[in-house]
């Protein structure tokens, strides 16, 4: 197929996904924030939402202040900020129409759907009204869309790509809801922070300095801690299945296990990988062997994995790295399949 | 002009339906005011939601229209539509031999048919495809000649589009509202399909590979997303089953064209471009465009590339060249045109000018090169003031004008605002050549919403119908 046209599939699917996952952590932030604490606390939990999608300065530009409204106009609804769900729908439906030939019909229809619903949403003013009803509503979209794809697509590259785009953003999205928290926390044992993520850390200091000594506590009270991995898992609709997995209190370690570790949980980090490392299998050309290899490894380290080894070389560290790594493949991706290859042979 | 000597496509002057939309008018008399406004406000949401849209030039990048649907068709009568196609067929081989002969011997030019110093000093004359032979010596694949009824009935020509002529696709997409709207209609009246028309054009298209290849790759070329024209561009690659690509998925390469895929370069043998030739190749017209393809004349002109349209098939719709079609007919065919053409006014001619200044109250007149309803005075319809500006620009360029009586369009029943009333019609059938002549009854029926205006092109506001041939 047309590089072209799995580079629009590829993003089609990425950026729904990321539409889900930014209405995601929009939600368990959103729920945590309602539970009985300080302003500054609040605010703590809407910053560090920021931070973890690198989106801290060019919120500055646009807000002065931090508050739940500001942040959810923010992320929601501005067209010029790219990881918004208006953002990231229209960007979807773009590239879906950029490729509508390569897509049934019943696909292409439910993003032109899309798009257009979440016009009317937003203009009837459901967002205000009730933000979890609207973030429900960009889960099912998304969940729609997938949907369709699976039932309705032919199998061939054009459906492999796009499911390769899907798992790849996943993974990356599910590592910086579970970073959100481990950001915060610190590790006991100091990681070497990678370069790009130096930034959000003094950036994460630099609002702790902001707080006043004597009134706000340096630890959160302990149910705070319960309800906000309550939160973090039904975010990631995860919660019964902690329960059921479980059957044991909640807890940092088990949570970051489930959503790292457990092939079975299908938004955790083994299973996305191991699904791009499959999808990659299907579309594999003469120059995609390192990448295959690469994710390959990465998905065997997280099957293989324990999560005290994890937690000893710090959790923090190993979802910053993780992070790096999904980078290279997605970028390898590119390279591999999506940037035009210049010459014959 | 009074409305009752204008043509009406479904009553007589006084009062009686015409026999072929009998039953039509029947089923319409049965059908409740609110029923039918349920239809039309389904229609549009349907054409919404599938993104049958076109984009609007000068409205912001991404601006994208619905064309106004309207829900009672325009129907053909079988006889009518086979004397329409008869001198369809004829009007577009004669073309086709013009354009080859226009670019080889000229034996038109030569016979003193036509001056040649006005296809030497035409824009869209190519000296490039000068004595380059084309496959099956086919230059104009796909021709959408645009047809009108005026006076008492009559069908006459009223411009040929060779280039890239555009709409097909509302034309599936019509029938295919219709379908789904009023199914019980298609029970009562025997309508010739018109679906297959991608099939046809996909066969047309393989039957003009360049010699020697067999199974050749077709490949549908467009401007991208945002050309108003995007959607018929997937529409038409997605029903065809082939690839759709930008200029950028093309390159070429040891005198031949490939395009990039996922696995590496494959070679591509027919390009239905919907790109004008300007655009096809920075390196042999504008350098300055990102739509084409370098190198890519080269390669057609060796040709091992076959491009549909040909290149140059500008100089045989130029409305310029058009007084002179019924002549081509007979010189090449030795036939009577069947079709009639419009009256004609060369402006650059002495006389005719004359004529046309004189009577530019009464007149159409059309820039020789521009299409889509741009660039011209409907006499008519015009204030005083615009028919003085119109006159400078007129006389300053005569060699760049045209002039038409104002015909008066037949008309067909259309819902607007107050209810059903008289609208006026075009008709645009789309005419394949390959290794045959093919066409699918009927074509795209323009319709111009605006009370009395006679301008149909979706670009000035117009809608379109769906058209039906009975069969009997």
């Amino acid at each position: 197929m047309l590089s072209r046209t799995a580079d629009h599939l590829f993003w089609m699917a990425r950026y729904i996904e990321r539409a889900e996952n930014t209405a995601r952590m929009l939600d368990v932030t959103f729920t945590t924030s309602l539970l009985p604490q300080s302003t500054l606390q609040a605010e703590r939990g809407w910053r560090a939402m920021l931070g973890i999608s690198e989106l801290q300065p060019s919120y500055d530009v646009v807000h002065a202040e931090m508050s739940a409204l500001a942040v959810l106009d923010f992320m929601v609804r501005d067209p010029d900020n790219p990881s918004s769900i208006y953002a990231c729908l229209q960007a979807a439906r773009e590239n879906a129409r950029a490729v509508r030939g390569s897509l049934t019909t019943d696909l292409w229809e439910t993003h032109n759907d899309t798009w257009l619903q979440l016009q009317s949403q937003l203009r009837d003013g459901l967002l205000e009204r009730d933000p979890k009803s609207f973030f429900e509503w960009v889960k099912f979209r998304s969940h729609l869309s997938r949907g369709v794809t699976i039932g309705t697509m032919l199998k061939d590259e054009a459906f492999y790509f796009a499911r390769l785009g899907t798992f790849l953003e996943r993974a990356d999205n599910t590592a910086r809801i579970l970073d959100v928290k481990f950001q915060e926390l610190g590790d006991t044992p100091a990681p070497t922070p990678a370069p790009a993520q130096t930034q959000i850390q003094i950036q994460a200091q630099g609002a702790a300095k902001t707080q006043r000594a004597g009134t706000e506590p340096t630890e959160s009270p302990h149910y705070l801690d319960y309800y906000y991995w309550a939160a973090v898992l039904r975010s990631v609709s995860a919660f019964e299945i902690y329960r059921r997995v479980y059957r044991d209190v909640i807890t940092p370690l088990r949570v970051a296990e489930l959503l790292i570790l457990r092939r079975d949980m299908p938004r955790s980090l083994a299973a996305s990988v191991l699904e791009v490392f499959d999808n990659l299998e299907q579309v594999k050309n003469d120059r995609s062997g390192e990448t295959a290899r690469r994710a390959g490894l990465l998905g065997a380290e997280l099957q293989f994995g324990r999560i005290e080894d994890l937690v000893a070389q710090g959790l923090h560290a190993f979802l910053t790295s993780f992070l790096e790594r999904v980078n290279d493949i997605g970028q390898r991706i590119s390279q591999d399949f999506l940037v035009p290859l210049e010459t014959p042979g | 002009m009074a409305e009752s000597s204008i043509f009406n496509e479904m009553y007589v002057t006084h009062g009686g339906v015409r026999t072929h939309y009998g039953r039509f008018e029947d089923w319409l008399a049965g059908q409740s005011d609110d029923l039918m406004r349920l239809k039309r406000t389904e229609a549009d949401q349907v054409f919404r939601r599938v993104g049958i849209t076109f984009a609007v030039y000068g409205d912001g990048a991404g601006t994208e229209r619905l064309i106004p649907f309207d829900v009672i068709p325009r129907i053909i009568p079988q006889p009518e539509w086979r004397f329409l196609e008869a001198g369809l067929r004829q009007r577009v081989r004669a073309l086709n031999h013009f354009l080859r002969d226009v670019y080889h011997e000229q034996d038109f030019l030569r016979a003193g048919k036509l001056p040649i110093e006005q296809i030497l000093r035409n824009s869209q004359y190519r000296p490039e495809m000068r004595g380059i032979d084309v496959a099956s010596d086919i230059y104009a694949h796909i021709a959408g000649i645009d047809i009108v009824r005026a006076g008492a009935g009559d069908y006459y020509v009223l411009e040929d589009n060779l280039r890239v002529p555009s709409g097909v696709s509302y034309m599936l997409e019509n029938r295919r509202m219709m379908m789904r709207l009023f199914p019980e209609l298609f029970v009562r009246n025997r309508v010739a399909p018109v679906e297959h028309y991608p099939d046809l054009l996909l066969e047309n298209l393989r039957s003009v590979a360049p010699q020697g290849v067999d199974d050749p790759t077709v490949v549908l070329l467009t401007p991208g997303m945002y050309n108003s024209a995007y959607f018929e561009h997937t529409f038409l690659a997605q029903q065809m089953g082939i690839e759709l690509v930008e200029g950028k998925d093309l390159f070429v390469q040891d005198n031949a064209v490939y395009m990039r895929t996922t696995r590496g370069p494959l070679r591509v043998d027919v390009i239905y471009r919907r790109v004008d030739d300007d655009f096809l190749d920075p390196t042999a017209f504008r350098p300055e465009s990102t739509l084409g393809v370098s190198g890519l004349l080269d390669v057609y002109r060796s040709g091992r590339v076959t491009l549909a349209n040909a290149i140059g098939t500008g100089i045989a719709d130029d409305k310029s060249i058009y007084p002179y079609v019924p002549d081509m007919i007979e010189f090449y065919l030795r036939e009577k045109p069947i079709l009639a053409n419009v009256p004609t006014y060369r402006c650059r001619e002495r006389d005719e000018l004359h004529y046309t200044l004189e009577h530019l109250s009464e007149l159409v007149v059309k820039e020789v090169h521009n299409a889509g309803g741009y660039g011209m005075l409907v006499g008519p319809a015009s204030t005083r003031q615009e028919i003085e500006e119109f006159r400078v620009r007129l006389i300053a360029h005569p060699d760049n004008y045209i002039a038409q009586p104002t015909l008066a369009l037949s008309t067909c029943p259309t819902y607007v605002e107050a209810g059903i009333a008289p609208r006026h019609i075009d008709l645009r059938p789309y005419v394949l050549s390959g290794k045959d002549v093919t066409m699918v009854p009927g074509g795209l029926t323009r319709v111009a919403l605006r009370e009395g205006s006679l301008v149909v092109n979706s670009s000035q506001g117009g809608g379109t119908k769906d058209t039906w041939v009975l069969e009997e």
